[in-house]
């Protein structure tokens, strides 16, 4: 078996971005969906540790820790944007989330 | 240590089950022991000397009941959830050094660990809760998440300001640090810190709130939630919750002991050891016991406004006064 | 050792985050998303990255799920577990991820293969160059965060203004 390298890392990460990118088009309730995002995100985190360890630099790594931190606010606004939008609408289906009108 | 390290970490992990498994039973023991004591009465006394085999015949008891899952109830996460409440615990207790050369995995990031798996701890109580179909255990879900959430933050904010008294996160490298005379226990270093002592204390009810321990054991109030987040377990699904609360006190004392009472270093500077951190880490597992046939359970919202409004405050501002003292100094 | 730790988390991880888009309950999503999260863990510690790999499980396991599985046990999502998945979008949903991995595909085949360069993303070494020279996204990052808070508190509230 050929020794794990840096694309072994890449196609690796890349397959959980699609996962993700498919669950975000296939899933229609607004936290799977959410849940895929962060499928997403942690892609990229892959990507960026793999390329610092290759390359032998840290930046990724630091890029990697702003990425935890932009996720992890983003997932608490989002959660509270959804539980907002539930108590209006009774629904996480983002079928039915189409209206502009409160 | 000249073995095979495959060979070493199994024994350890051996050993660190075993260690887990008699604590959990012989702390029960010394609770219900301590519980009647407290109370002027003796405690158990029927099976074995002073009801020393009342473990034993507790676990007989447990393990040959059925487990039931209840109907409605999502099965796999109900099977999981008390196994995902022991096995961080576990986990937790690798990178604990119980003595210098006693220690399963001695990494640079020991500190963190820790609270990295005992925040799954909170994940498995949930779990355990909303998987049983029962709203007393969901009410007691919802409790331990809002509960755990609020006392993980003054927690860190302890645990920071301590970090950056020893700056590193190696937890041998910071008992190494307290070698000598007990004043050279993180606890005493007034130096630094002023007010370390009130961090301890801090440290030490944020300890007891995460663990779930009375006076702030909101997730199996008995008194109003029956048993809480347990109360659809029976046999040793139940059994694996109770073991678990006492191994992550033994972890969460552990931890105390190595940040703050000088871990294995012996409180005259020679003679340091492993019975030097079991006498510690004992000292404190008997405070958690006292404090919960002490004081009564507390009520929900005095919980968080505990948290938010006295805790986390005054965390904030010995982490403040440590910065200003370090950069004196 | 190395390689094949690698493929047993990566495979794991893929395995886990498929079925995070594949469960019905969202909560069985959750808990397989908490599941992958580990793994990834899993391969932080296999790239040397041990400082990103204990962050990983605090932020990811400690924090995150717990609000996510908060979140679904309190809205009632019973009526969720009904519903099928249409072939429109499940197809086209696979289209899209498939003609990503091809595009992925074509950038890695003529990559050269580099030997792993030995730097350790060691605590000290991390928050060294995140106090130098990531000072001002640093300090950025802190109040994006306090707009988080200030943002959910506000969002939370009963009556939405």
């Amino acid at each position: 078996m050929i020794p794990v390298v840096l694309p072994h890392y890449l196609v690796v990460s890349a397959a959980l971005f699609s996962l993700g990118l498919a669950g975000v088009i296939i899933r229609r309730n607004a936290l799977v969906i959410f849940m895929s995002l962060e499928l997403m995100l942690n892609a990229a985190n892959l990507a960026l540790a793999a390329f610092s360890r290759y390359n032998g630099s840290l930046h990724g790594h630091v890029l990697v820790f702003f990425i935890i931190t932009v996720a992890a606010a983003e997932v608490a606004v989002g959660l509270a944007i959804i539980v907002a939008l539930f108590r209006r609408r009774k629904s996480v289906n983002v079928d039915e989330l189409t209206s502009m009108r409160l | 240590m000249d073995f095979p390290e495959p060979i070493r970490l199994l024994a350890f992990l051996l050993g660190m089950m075993a260690f887990v498994a008699v604590n959990a039973a012989y702390l029960v023991w010394a609770e219900r022991k301590g519980a009647g004591r407290f109370q002027r009465r003796p405690g158990p006394t029927e099976v074995g000397w002073a009801g020393l085999l009342q473990p034993v015949a507790d676990g007989i008891k447990l393990i040959s009941k059925q487990v039931i899952v209840p109907p409605g109830a999502d099965p796999i996460l109900f099977r999981v959830a008390p196994l995902l409440v022991m096995a961080p615990a576990m986990m937790t207790l690798a990178v604990i050094p119980f003595s210098e050369t006693l220690v399963g995995r001695d990494i640079n990031v020991g500190l963190v660990f820790v609270f990295a798996f005992g925040a799954i701890n909170v994940m498995a109580i949930m779990m355990g809760g909303w998987a049983s179909r029962n709203k007393y255990a969901i009410i007691s879900a919802a409790r331990v998440v809002s509960q755990d959430v609020a006392y993980e933050i003054p927690m860190l904010l302890v645990v920071i300001t301590l970090l950056m008294v020893t700056g590193t996160m190696n937890l041998n490298e910071i008992v190494q640090q307290q070698a000598g005379w007990f004043w050279h226990w993180n606890l005493f270093r007034l130096d630094v810190n002023p007010l370390m002592p009130v961090t301890f204390i801090i440290f030490f009810i944020c300890m007891l709130a995460e663990t779930n321990r009375a006076p702030f054991d909101m997730a199996e109030a008995e008194s109003e939630l029956v048993a809480g987040a347990f109360t659809e377990y029976a046999g040793m699904g139940f059994g694996v919750f109770f073991m678990a609360e006492y191994a992550n006190i033994v972890v969460g004392c552990s931890l105390a002991t190595v940040l703050f009472l000088g871990g294995w270093q012996s409180p005259f500077g020679v003679g340091s050891g492993v019975i030097w951190f079991l006498l510690k880490m004992y000292a404190l597992v008997f405070t958690v016991i006292w404090v919960r046939w002490t004081f009564p359970r507390t009520q929900f919202y005095s919980l968080l406004n505990l948290s938010w409004k006295i805790l986390i405050p005054i965390s904030m501002v010995t982490l403040v006064l440590t910065c200003i003292l370090l950069k004196l100094t | 050792m190395h390689d094949q730790l690698f493929w047993f988390f990566s495979i794991a991880m893929l395995l886990s985050g498929l079925l995070v888009i594949l469960s019905r309950n969202p909560v069985n999503s959750a808990m397989f998303l908490v599941v992958a999260m580990c793994f990834m863990a899993g391969l932080f510690v296999l790239l040397e990255a041990h400082f990103l790999a204990i962050i990983q499980i605090l932020v990811y396991a400690g924090a995150v799920m717990v609000l996510f599985l908060f979140v679904i046990m309190f809205l009632d999502l019973k009526a969720e577990r009904r519903r099928r998945f249409r072939i429109l979008t499940f197809g086209g949903g696979i289209i899209v991820a498939a003609a990503f991995m091809v595009k992925v595909h074509d950038v890695v085949e003529d990559m050269p293969l580099v030997a792993a360069k030995g730097v350790a993303g060691t605590t000290e070494a991390v928050g060294r160059l995140l106090f130098t020279r990531y000072l001002l996204p640093f300090e950025v990052a802190s109040l994006l965060l306090l707009v988080a808070v200030v943002g959910v508190v506000l969002l939370s509230k009963r009556d939405l203004k």
